[in-house]
């Protein structure tokens, strides 16, 4: 592994942020400092103009692999994240078959061990995700499995989540909710509103989430065991989850990319790249999600990255399945959101730091198996850095993406910010923007 | 509290104090005796009539009660569900009236159901029952049996005797119960009588197998399983019922075997003083490994063997306490 | 017609208040060794004895007494312990006895069990006696050994070696042990 040194960007630590270089040697932070003498033979990498921070962590990504394999698969999800400035990415469990045991979970967590980035794995709630009988979640936690989550759906039997929040507690794991009541939501499509009405499809009501969001919080507090809530869509589900916080109870919370971005309007081309559950809500709870973003309420961003194959999202709006792509341009979409005059602090906050504690993938956390992640860039700490250039703009183009599938809703945009250079694991995987 | 079950009923441990609990292990020391006879019989309840009633399946402790009701000399009328009118429907207050129409003494109940056995003492005040596990509530000569044997074999390695020692070898002993303490009668008796006697008793178990209320019992909840096994001075199982351990409660036997069995392993890590303790029946390789039952710390035997003379022991209390009829 | 409970049975609530003494230690320490020599007379073969203390009067008088045979025959002799409650007819009415344990060792058959009582009274206590050594074999006879007879009996049973003989009427009590007898009330404390 050679000798890596990202010179004159801004270091941006926990708490104060300088301007400097970053010398890195066998994976691990050597020195970091104004400026460094490297050693011979050390790939330089310039990053003036550049954040340096810790490497995004993903707490919210479909791999699709075992059983999707054509949509995408842990090498290519590794290599879009890679691009997008991920070091981490925690791979959701409603796969084919689930991730509900040590086999399954055993299976990703050795594939990851050989792609590009540290994959964590979120092992299933349920048998099956089928909401009626707990997994092997103590067996899965030796493995490493540090969050566990029934993604895709929410367990929607409350004494059925209330038990798992009981049996998790003393394990040490934290549970996520994709909060959505099925019944309310029923056959829904995209947000329920006179949008909805207009274009002829059945909506999703906000409450179908905010209900569950309710409901959870009040289980929280009735077990004192840790929740994560996955996906809030809208401004009330932030607002009763920085509520709970308030009163300390031990509740997280991270908003998609494209709920922060895109509103319901987008749904009236029909384009079914725009379907998604929980759906794209209005342009009220847009700005409030952003609004969020710049406050601090919100403990991270992660993308839900859900990539399907072409043949399926170009059926009917109806149905196709809902899910877009989100690894690659998550961090400019951050960028764009926190402002122009956008707090680095709070950019790796969101995609990293806040991230890392929640997946307990710090330095500071007992991983079984993964390198450490959200660092202070501290000397010794291992070396998951991103370097991002928040000045330079650029469009995206669905047909030169590392995923393999094509799924983006930002087809032709023009972003704000972009990756320069990714190490992973102490590896270059990204330099100039593109995959090494 | 009750300071003695002579010409009582026993329904809970949880009312008795510390001189009951002891009156009924010296008691019980008299029937181990007893017990070791040729002719293991005494005409203590001559005369008597015990009825036992057990409308849930249990051949172990029924047997056991009724070698204790004739080996005291009393009359033995046993009701076992299956053969009975009560699956037809017969209520349990009927049930009980037709059998006192008999002129009972005493009767032994076990029942699906928590609080039969207070229910059934109110329909029939004047006869002693003897609560043999009521629902999820109960199991009081489980309990007895349990502080008897640890009591006994304390006493023997020490060369003292259990009746002159009281309740000295329970005063801060550490005993650690393990397993599904919400659904167990037979923990909420142990804990009972532990507490009372004076043992420091710490649970282990998944948080979905302690009841809600865990904080107010006189228990310390241990955190790290394998700290407090080496903390333990007695480690009693408690028995994973195969429906609770199949998804609703713990994902799976298996993984309750991971995160609480005592397993080789586990046991290894034992002190070699500590007892093993199991109120039966046991799942082999779910809460203990067939090989940790055969080695010698465990001591079920023992606990099987104390059913009969502590059962003797709350007979002859409670029903030769009462103060009706004279016989030669 | 409700009579006091013998004395071996301790009731818990009532009190022995003395009026006087009636032999001190070493007046009780010779009768039970002419006891003694009298039951070596009657029995010549003494290894063919066994004797029984009743649990919790007669426990240290029967040690005594197998002491002092063993002094005169120059072998050891054992007291064994035999607690009658679980025997007793009059269970309902008097209130168990806290448990006392007994310790037989061996198989009574064929051999002259000798009884051994602090005070004979109703008699009720030697025919408790009386079945629970059936159930240690059929003993070729049973002796009855006393350290006071003090009348009143209710059933045909009668002592062979008696300590002193106390005539006494019903309101009276008596306690003997190995330091002396007494003779006194009982009242509730």
């Amino acid at each position: 592994m050679s000798d890596i040194v990202l010179r004159q960007g801004l270091v941006v630590g926990e708490s104060a942020s300088n301007l400097g270089d970053v010398l890195i040697v066998d994976g691990r932070i050597a020195e970091v400092g104004p400026s460094i003498d490297a050693p011979s033979g050390a790939t330089e990498i310039d990053a003036r103009d550049c954040w340096i921070g810790p490497g995004f962590v993903d707490l919210h990504t479909h791999l699709r692999e075992p059983g999707r394999e054509a949509a995408e698969d842990i090498d290519s999800g590794a290599r879009a994240g890679a691009l997008g400035g991920y070091t981490a990415l925690v791979a959701m469990p409603n796969t084919e078959p689930a991730l509900d045991n040590v086999a399954m979970v055993g299976y990703v967590l050795e594939r990851g061990a050989r792609s590009a980035l540290d994959i964590a794995v979120a092992g299933a709630i349920t048998q099956g995700r089928r909401g009626e009988l707990l997994a092997p979640m103590a067996e899965m936690a030796a493995l490493g499995v540090r969050l566990f989550t029934d993604d895709g759906v929410g367990v929607q039997d409350p004494s059925m989540m209330r038990r798992a929040l009981t049996y998790a507690k003393p394990l040490g794991v934290r549970l996520a909710q994709h909060c959505e009541d099925e019944l309310l939501a029923a056959s829904g499509t995209m947000n329920e509103s006179s949008f909805s009405s207009h274009l002829g499809l059945v909506g999703r009501p906000a409450l179908a989430e905010e209900l569950m969001v309710l409901r959870d919080i009040e289980l929280v507090r009735l077990t004192g065991a840790p929740l994560h809530f996955l996906h809030l869509s809208t401004e009330r589900s932030v607002a009763l989850v920085a509520a709970a916080r308030g009163e300390g109870l031990p509740v997280t919370c991270e908003v998609a990319p494209h709920h922060f971005t895109l509103d319901e309007s987008a749904c009236a081309t029909y384009d079914s790249v725009f379907k998604v559950h929980p759906p794209l809500r209005t342009a009220g709870d847009v700005a409030a999600l952003r609004a969020a973003l710049r406050a601090g309420v919100v403990d991270a961003v992660a993308t839900d990255h859900a990539p399907h194959a072409p043949e399926l999202k170009d059926l009917a709006f109806d149905e196709a399945p809902a899910g877009m792509l989100g690894l690659e341009h998550a961090a400019s979409l951050t960028a764009e959101a926190l402002g122009g005059q956008a707090d680095p602090q709070r950019f790796f906050q969101l995609l990293s730091r806040g991230p890392a504690f929640i997946a307990q993938l710090r330095h500071g956390d007992a991983r079984v198996r993964h390198s450490g992640h959200g660092g202070a860039l501290a000397r010794g700490e291992d070396a998951n850095i991103v370097v991002f250039d928040p000045g330079v703009t650029w469009t995206v183009d669905r047909h030169e993406l590392a995923s393999k599938s094509r799924n983006t809703p930002y087809d032709g945009r023009t972003m704000h910010g972009r990756v320069r250079a990714t190490i992973a694991k102490g590896h270059l995987v990204v330099s100039d923007g593109i995959l090494t | 509290m009750i300071d003695s079950i002579r010409g009582r009923s026993l329904l809970s441990l949880d009312e008795l104090s510390k001189e009951a609990i002891v009156e009924i292990l010296d008691m019980a020391e008299s029937f181990v005796e007893v017990n070791r006879r040729s002719i293991k019989k005494v005409p203590a309840l001559k005369g008597r009539v015990v009825a036992s009633l057990f409308f849930e399946e249990s051949t172990r402790t029924r047997l056991s009660f009724e070698t204790a009701a004739k080996r005291l000399s009393a009359d033995v009328l046993s009701l076992a569900v299956a053969s009975s009118s009560v699956k037809k429907g017969e209520s349990l207050r009927d049930t009980i009236a037709t059998i006192d129409a008999l002129g009972i003494d005493a009767v032994v109940l076990r029942h699906r159901s928590s609080g039969a056995a207070l229910q059934v003492s109110r329909y029939v005040p004047h006869v002693r029952v003897i609560n043999g596990g009521d629902g999820l509530h109960q199991h009081p000569t489980q309990g007895l049996l349990d502080a008897f044997t640890i009591r006994q074999i304390l006493a023997e390695r020490t060369g003292t005797s259990g009746l002159e020692s009281g309740t000295a070898h329970f005063e801060g002993l550490r005993i650690l119960i393990v397993g599904d303490i919400r659904h167990s009668r037979v923990a909420r008796s142990d804990i009972a009588a532990y507490a009372t006697l004076g043992a420091h008793v710490r649970v282990a178990a998944p948080g979905t197998l302690l009841p809600e209320d865990i904080a107010t019992w006189p228990v310390t909840v241990a955190t790290d399983f394998d700290d407090a096994l080496a903390w333990a001075d007695v480690v009693c199982l408690l028995r994973l019922q195969s429906e609770r351990g199949s998804g609703t409660f713990v994902p799976s036997l298996s993984e309750f075997r991971f995160t609480h069995g005592l397993t080789v392993a586990r046991a290894r890590t034992l002190r070699p003083e500590t007892l093993i303790m199991h109120p039966g029946p046991m799942n082999r390789g779910v809460e203990i490994d067939s090989r940790v039952v055969d080695s010698s710390a465990c001591v079920v035997e023992r606990q099987v063997s104390n059913g009969v003379p502590i059962r003797m022991a709350v007979l002859y209390l409670t029903v030769a306490g009462s103060h009706e009829g004279v016989q030669l | 017609m409700g009579h006091e409970e013998e004395p071996q049975a301790r009731q818990r609530d009532l009190a022995f208040t003395a009026k006087s003494q009636l032999l001190s230690s070493d007046d009780v320490a010779r009768a039970l060794r002419r006891m003694a020599h009298e039951i070596v007379e009657r029995n010549h073969d003494v290894s063919s004895l066994s004797i029984v203390g009743l649990q919790t009067g007669g426990k240290s008088i029967a040690s005594e007494l197998a002491s002092l045979l063993s002094e005169i025959v120059g072998q050891a002799v054992e007291a064994g312990m035999l607690d009658v409650s679980f025997y007793r007819d009059d269970l309902s009415r008097n209130p168990i006895p806290t448990s006392a344990t007994t310790h037989i060792d061996d198989d009574l058959t064929e051999r002259t069990v000798v009884l051994v009582d602090d005070v004979l009274y109703t008699g009720r206590t030697i025919r408790a006696a009386l079945n629970a050594l059936s159930d240690w074999g059929r003993p070729r006879a049973v002796q009855l050994a006393v350290l006071v007879d003090r009348g009143h009996r209710e059933l045909p049973i009668r002592p062979d070696y008696v300590g002193k003989n106390l005539p006494t009427s019903l309101d009276e009590a008596i306690v003997a042990t190995l330091d002396g007898v007494w003779i006194g009330t009982r009242g509730p404390k």
